[in-house]
């Protein structure tokens, strides 16, 4: 199955199509999915602040990790179930759409490296590695993110 | 003077002319506006929870309250400053949308519940710091905070949907 044909599939899909004949259900589900933006950018930006030491100074990076991570977790699952929602309401759209691809690449590579480098940089951030190390993993997941969400906010815009 | 009218003359401004006329500064203000939430709102949000004992419970309000202010209040800064912009794109459309006026409305409602809150049971925040349930009054501007700011992204969000305007 060829990418292309994936996303006619989907756009053809119940989903796809009882999002599209609604009325109401596109703009609700994309106002769901920015408070789901607003909390989960607020999660992430509290942790790398943290991470940066800019933030909440009496609470150890790995024990604010800890706590933050179920609400990250929760959070990320509403935009991604939201996001999926959108997205095979307007697949084809998207499959013509640079900023879609961008945001697709950005949101891959963000995913990844919070599960990997940022989760064992946190466990470990007062012990083990060097303060700038630790700042520039705060960056690139602040910069990974942030393309995420401007790719995101640029598909309407292509 | 009507209020129309006002919108009217804001319309002829330099920077609302500016703002029209120019291809990049609406997608770029309005992308800033977008990701600010995640500043301004996911900061508030957080302050919220912790009024309704949800997180951080080990650290006082205060301190809480305290470390988070100077981004929230930046996050508002950039929020008000992108969103002026944004309506100074076509502030007479704004004042037709039924969704722009709810905006408002809830947002000058947010204003209010945070007053209270500061004038109220904030002032005696050290006597309730480290309790395992904030007071009544403190959960209710937690709580209600969360839903106004919920209607205010919502009905932002809607504003791009012209249902109600009389002129299209």
């Amino acid at each position: 199955m060829s990418v292309l044909s994936f996303f006619q599939w989907c756009a053809g899909s119940a989903l796809g199509t009882a999002i599209r004949d609604s009325r109401w259900l596109f703009p609700v589900i994309e106002a769901v999915h920015l408070l789901g933006l607003a909390l989960m950018g607020g999660l992430v930006l509290l942790v790398d602040m943290r991470l940066m030491g800019l933030s909440m100074p009496r609470k150890p990076v790995a024990a604010l990790a800890r706590e933050i991570q179920p609400w990250l977790i929760g959070t990320l699952a509403v935009m991604l179930t939201t996001g999926v929602m959108l997205y095979t309401s307007e697949a084809m759209k998207l499959y013509y759409n640079g900023a879609f691809w961008m945001k697709m690449a950005f949101l891959v590579s963000a995913i990844v490296y919070t599960f990997t480098v940022r989760r064992a940089v946190l466990a470990a951030a007062e012990t083990r590695v060097r303060p700038v190390w630790v700042k520039l993993v705060a960056l690139v997941s602040i910069a990974l993110w942030a393309g995420v969400g401007i790719g995101g906010r640029a598909i309407g815009f292509y | 003077m009507p209020l129309l009218s006002v919108f009217e003359w804001l319309a002829h401004t330099r920077a609302s002319v500016a703002m029209t006329e120019s291809i990049w500064a609406f997608p770029i203000v309005e992308s800033i506006h977008v990701l600010s939430l995640c500043l301004f709102l996911g900061m508030t949000t957080i302050l919220d929870l912790r009024l309704l004992s949800l997180v951080m419970r080990d650290l006082p309000v205060s301190e809480v309250a305290t470390r988070l202010l100077p981004w929230t209040a930046a996050g508002f800064v950039l929020m008000v400053v992108s969103g002026a912009l944004t309506f100074l794109n076509a502030p007479v459309r704004y004042y037709e949308s039924l969704f722009f006026r709810i905006k408002m409305a809830a947002l000058m409602l947010a204003g209010v519940n945070a007053w209270v809150f500061h004038a109220g049971i904030w002032r005696r925040v050290a006597s309730w710091d480290r309790d395992a349930v904030a007071p009544f009054s403190a959960r209710l501007a937690g709580g209600l905070s969360l839903v106004l700011w919920a209607c205010i992204v919502v009905a932002g969000r809607m504003i791009a949907y012209r249902w109600f305007d009389k002129v299209k």
